[in-house]
């Protein structure tokens, strides 16, 4: 794969402000994404050493998409707007203030998690007040629905978006050929944001579709399709902002790429040393979009080695308390698998 | 009060509810300036315009995942499926999200979804335009199955449904449509999820049906006064929830019951009606509980012989009671 990789670039001349600036961020903004990636990275951590001191079931990480996510959790208004994420949106769910009790809670499958009531494996976001909507295991399903809210919003006449997450190897699905058709004909405020980590589990991209770029696959729905360095969260935020932008004013959809690297195994039962080389994944981490956002807030003077150690351990502080609350919380009661089937039938 | 027939129900029903309700819109294929192709929704496009009756993509999937995104948002989106055969694509939508939204979120998410489909045979449909589905979905805890056999029923459930805050299919026997007329009186009753109703009277057998097999029953039921059978039918009407109490109360009192429906026989919906008579009602049976269905092949041939011989019908029907009356 070919991409200009923010390592690659030269520094930028000073000249010009520096890239957050030229989009819009404040200082403490740019800093503030910086956080969300550190902080959803931390507690992703703690999850893969959770499941592995066998204290939890399952786990599905994130590490390796925090750039684009934190980035798409900022193009958005917040309460707003609505999203349908996928299982890796830890740090764009994170960003959006889902928080990391409710995330440990998932984990440990404990009475009090707010997002499914303990019925869902952990990573099955939701929040009906952050307009985070829930989503299921199979895969793409949340595509076409998205089409549909943002139909919704069109008919209300609302100056509202929906964005939606999924991972190449989801495009593969009929959903969404589907969703992305319904968008396309009726010009849907709806922004397609494929997280390309380049596998499906073990399936590498070359198996997944005969095309080298899942956005070559916007022409055939009548939207643009843009492709951006997954791992530069402020390249990330240029392209989200303008497809938000673009949906918001009422053109209509856009289909966007991150490229990206899952730098993790697929989940906790996964073993990615059985398809993949160790030299490949040592490549990528030379890409982690966490260190390429470190640099880059400490060479715009945004960071400094004793700011960096006082979010190190912030962020270490709210993952052994999530860690702790949930761990000390109670399951939920046996009986309560039989609750939440049917809401009440109107009287009359 | 006015005779209306199945169809115009339904069009007269969805009508009135547009107009009461903005957040109501529908959408599926050719529901727009066509009508629907049974022409269910004819004049509405006319009348509430493109924005509010919208012809879809030909993708039932995705008809089914539009409506959820949509109810989600906070609309009350009606979705035809054209024949509920072509159903199945949305399978995964209708039964592992519409119907699970409320679950997987203990309440917080809700889809307040109404899908209608015509459903069943008897119209020379063959294997893709003539299927029952109802047991496949009256299965799925969180979605609401109704099937309505009259105008009466089928204003006061079409309303009822419209008002409800969980998916509901709406099944419509498509022979029903322009057959079968009835009285309905021009108020806005409504008619609650799990209420039977026992459209006959008897003392000497119950037999519970709904679509078209209730009317087959009712002429059956006809036909055996003049031997001196006195039948009862019970029309669930909502087959999820089922009405077990009238059921039940029905076959208690007369020792003897029969189920029909046109799905083929195993597993449909009379399995679950008998397993519930067992359970419930054993010691006041004084019959083996049976069932006239469908012949256990994959679906309604063309032919009409074979059609006809796939068909339960009031003659057979009549058939099965004379032997459960002399069991």
């Amino acid at each position: 794969m070919t991409l200009a990789l923010a390592t690659d670039i030269p520094t930028t001349p000073q000249l010009l402000a520096p890239l957050h600036k030229q989009l819009g961020l404040h200082d403490d903004l740019a800093l503030e994404m910086f956080w969300h990636m550190l902080l959803a990275r931390r507690l992703d951590e703690r999850m893969w050493i959770l499941h592995r001191q066998h204290e939890v079931a399952f786990h599905i990480s994130g590490i390796g998409h925090e750039a684009t996510q934190v980035a798409a959790a900022y193009a958005l208004k917040r309460g707003h707007d609505f999203i349908f994420p996928y299982y890796r949106d830890l740090c764009l769910t994170l960003a959006l203030g889902l928080t990391p009790r409710a995330m440990m809670l998932a984990m440990y499958g404990k009475a009090g998690e707010p997002m499914s009531g303990a019925r869902q494996m952990p990573a099955h976001y939701s929040a009906r007040a952050l307009n985070i909507v829930s989503i299921s295991s199979p895969v793409a399903t949340q595509i076409p629905q998205a089409s549909g809210m943002a139909l919704a919003m069109k008919y209300q006449n609302a100056d509202q978006v929906v964005m939606t997450c999924f991972g190449e190897g989801s495009t593969a699905e009929g959903d969404f050929h589907e969703g992305l058709n319904w968008a396309g004909i009726f010009k849907l405020p709806v922004i397609f944001l494929c997280q390309n980590n380049q596998y499906a589990i073990s399936s590498p991209v070359e198996r997944e579709m005969p095309v080298k770029n899942v956005a070559d696959r916007a022409v055939a729905y009548g939207m643009p399709g843009v492709i951006f360095d997954g791992n530069d969260f402020l390249e990330a935020y240029r392209a989200l902002t303008q497809a938000v932008a673009r949906a918001r004013r009422g053109e209509g959809p856009t289909l966007l790429e991150a490229k990206m690297y899952r730098l993790s195994p697929h989940s906790s039962d996964d073993d990615d040393r059985t398809y993949r080389s160790r030299a490949e994944v040592e490549y990528w981490k030379q890409r982690d979009p966490l260190l390429l956002a470190r640099k880059y807030c400490m060479e715009n003077g945004l960071l400094d080695d004793a700011r960096l150690e006082e979010f190190e351990q912030r962020a270490r502080q709210i993952v052994d308390d999530a860690n702790e609350f949930a761990r000390n919380a109670p399951y939920p009661p046996p009986e309560e698998a039989l609750n939440g089937v049917w809401g009440e039938l109107p009287k009359f | 009060m006015p005779e209306l027939s199945n169809i115009e129900a339904i069009t007269r029903t969805l009508q009135a509810e547009m107009r009461r309700d903005p957040r109501i819109f529908i959408t599926g294929e050719d529901v727009g300036k066509r009508g629907g192709v049974f022409r269910v929704t004819k004049g509405l496009y006319e009348e509430f315009g493109e924005r509010r009756v919208i012809d879809s993509p030909l993708a039932e999937l995705s008809i089914v995942a539009t409506g959820i995104g949509a109810a989600l948002y906070g609309l009350r989106p009606i979705v035809e499926i054209q024949f509920a055969d072509f159903i199945a694509p949305a399978f995964n939508q209708l039964v592992q999200e519409a119907a699970r939204f409320r679950y997987r979120t203990n309440g917080e998410w809700t889809v307040p979804l109404l899908i209608r489909t015509p459903y069943g045979g008897g119209i020379g449909g063959g294997l893709y335009h003539s299927q029952s589905i109802e047991a496949t979905y009256a299965h799925v805890p969180g979605l609401y199955v109704v099937a309505p056999s009259t105008p009466y029923d089928i204003m006061g459930l079409l309303r009822y449904a419209l008002r409800v805050d969980d998916p509901v299919l709406f099944l419509e026997h498509k022979k029903t449509y322009r057959l079968i007329k009835g009285e309905a009186p021009d108020t806005d009753y409504m008619i609650p999820f799990g209420k039977a109703d026992i459209k006959r009277v008897g003392s000497d057998i119950t037999v519970i049906a709904y679509g078209l097999m209730l009317h087959e029953t009712l002429q059956a039921a006809q036909e055996l006064m003049r031997e001196d059978i006195s039948v009862e039918v019970v029309d669930p009407r909502t087959l999820n929830p089922l009405d077990r109490d009238t059921i039940l109360s029905s076959v208690k009192k007369t020792g003897k019951a029969l189920i029909v429906y046109e799905d083929n026989l195993t597993l449909g919906f009379g399995a679950e009606i008998a397993a519930l008579l067992a359970s419930e009602a054993f010691e006041y049976l004084d019959a083996p509980v049976m069932r006239v269905a469908g012949p256990d092949v994959p679906a309604m041939p063309y032919a009409r012989t074979m059609q006809d011989f796939f068909m339960p019908n009031a003659q057979k029907i009549a058939d099965a009671l004379r032997k459960l009356y002399a069991y």
